[in-house]
């Protein structure tokens, strides 16, 4: 019953030739029969793109460097944050506030300087997507969002391209090749994204640092293999990571017939509206935001002025501890979708709302007015909004 | 009556439910919502058009996992 093996010839051509710089820098490849001269010279023609120089581009890029890629394509259009340190390893102190993909060119010329690097300062969409991945071979995903993940897909079919994904939350990862010409697409696997809110993003829920560096090696490996041609391919399997149980396990992925971009009848035959599909706040939240939603400048004159009102914030204890509103009470929003955290809210005065940045707070702030407290409002801007302006000797995470 | 009932492993938790419940129907009752999970029934994800043709076999050892955005 079970498949056979996927073995995939090599999806470079090889260069021409090595120079002696070369041959010295990458001999400890060169020297392992299955890579050896040909290998190394697939990868020196090589063109690899990674889209997002963050937690998981930050390794692929550096160790794609030092493999020997010859062209490395970087689609990144953020600057580099004090918060980025802990994880995306290819930036350094000196290079908080400079844009990403300036500084992750830097490091990459720093560890290799025949490495030719391209960079696209600009935010990946529709409009641009098919123009910059035709100039690749291969397309390393280290996107944080699922809008993105899902455009980069559904590129990648329409122009077969090797699409080699990872993602990252806590503790866990996940890693694939989706590739609909030998095996299943991400759409396959995942069809659509979970409702808004409903899975945080590594912003909000956190993730352990040295993740990125596990899940990134398994890319560039796959990267590698498929360049190269050699070994099994991570197509038709994906990769189960658990850190704090210390597991790796495949899992088949069969192409789903029904599938909307790869599948037998496709209904996606061109690229879609991603951040309408993913929705990053769901319709209701939207609509209960409307008229509803104060500054923090706003609920600072409410505190002063001695209004009647009880501040909740809906994040997490780990949160909560890192920064809160004077006097806010901490109810997490989970609470308010699984639980009785409605009965917590006082009847007599107004409800205000807040999370990190107004996400989460819209969400209840749906379910709370739904529930009657019909006043109640939500800081827009969240927390982040708070310390900006009324606290900034507080710190923001 | 142990033979009117199923008894399977979801994530870890031994759990049973009657003899003739799909996949797709103990997915509609531990979970929200049907989007952005994935299923493996042992070493096999089942695609989410077969949940509800797939009847649970005793022994079954079901992940449900959740898709994660985060790079
Ligand atoms: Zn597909």
């Amino acid at each position: 019953m079970s498949a056979a093996p996927v073995k995939l010839p090599p999806l470079v051509e090889p260069a021409s030739e090595l120079t002696v710089d070369e041959v010295r820098r990458y001999s400890r490849h060169l020297i392992i029969p299955d890579v050896a001269m040909d290998g190394q010279k697939r990868l020196k023609n090589a063109r690899v793109l990674c889209v997002g120089a963050g937690g998981l581009g930050s390794p692929a890029l550096m160790y794609l460097a030092a493999a020997g890629v010859g062209t490395l394509g970087v689609i990144e259009f953020d600057t580099v944050d004090e918060s980025n340190l802990q994880r995306q390893i290819i930036h350094g102190q000196s290079d908080i506030g400079r844009s990403k993909a300036q500084s992750a060119r830097d490091s990459v010329r720093e560890i290799n300087p025949y490495v030719n690097v391209v960079l696209h300062e600009e935010r990946l969409d529709s409009e641009n997507v098919m123009e910059i991945f035709s100039q690749y071979d291969l397309i390393v995903d280290g996107t944080d969002n699922f809008a993105t993940r899902y455009l980069v897909n559904d590129a990648c079919v329409l122009l077969n391209k090797p699409y080699v994904w990872g993602s990252i939350y806590r503790f866990d990862g996940q890693a694939a090749v989706f590739w609909s010409e030998h095996g299943p697409c991400y759409r396959c696997l995942y069809p659509e994204p979970p409702p808004p809110g409903m899975v945080p993003s590594c912003a909000e829920g956190g993730v352990l640092g040295v993740l990125c560096g596990s899940i990134g090696a398994i890319q560039v490996t796959e990267a590698i293999k498929l360049l190269t041609g050699i070994g099994e391919p991570l197509v038709g399997r994906l990769m189960i990571y658990d850190a704090l149980e210390m597991t790796y396990r495949t899992v088949k992925v069969r192409k789903d017939p029904e599938c909307a971009v790869c599948g037998k009848n496709p209904t996606v035959t061109e690229l879609i509206d991603y951040e309408a599909f993913c929705g990053a706040v769901s319709e209701e939240a939207i609509e209960a935001a409307r008229d509803s939603t104060i500054t923090p400048a706003t609920l600072k004159q409410w505190i002063d002025a001695g209004e009647n009102i009880q501040i909740i914030d809906v994040r997490e204890p780990a949160e909560y501890q890192i920064v809160s509103i004077p006097g806010a009470t901490l109810i997490p929003k989970n609470e308010f979708i699984m639980g009785d955290a409605l009965s917590k809210l006082p009847q007599d005065k107004r409800v205000v709302l807040h999370c990190k940045s107004g996400v989460r707070s819209a969400e209840v702030l749906a379910l709370v007015k739904a529930a009657g407290f019909s006043d109640a409002v939500h800081v827009g801007s969240g927390i982040v909004g708070w310390v900006n302006q009324i606290e900034p000797h507080k710190p923001i995470y | 009556m142990t033979a009117t009932r199923v008894q399977v492993v979801v994530n870890g938790q031994p759990e049973s439910f009657p003899a003739d419940t799909t996949l797709g129907a103990l997915i509609s009752r531990l979970r929200p919502s049907r989007t952005g999970i994935a299923v493996a029934v042992g070493d096999d994800v089942v695609p989410r058009a077969e949940w509800d043709d797939r009847p649970l076999r005793h022994g079954d050892q079901i992940e449900i996992l959740t898709a994660v955005q985060g790079g």
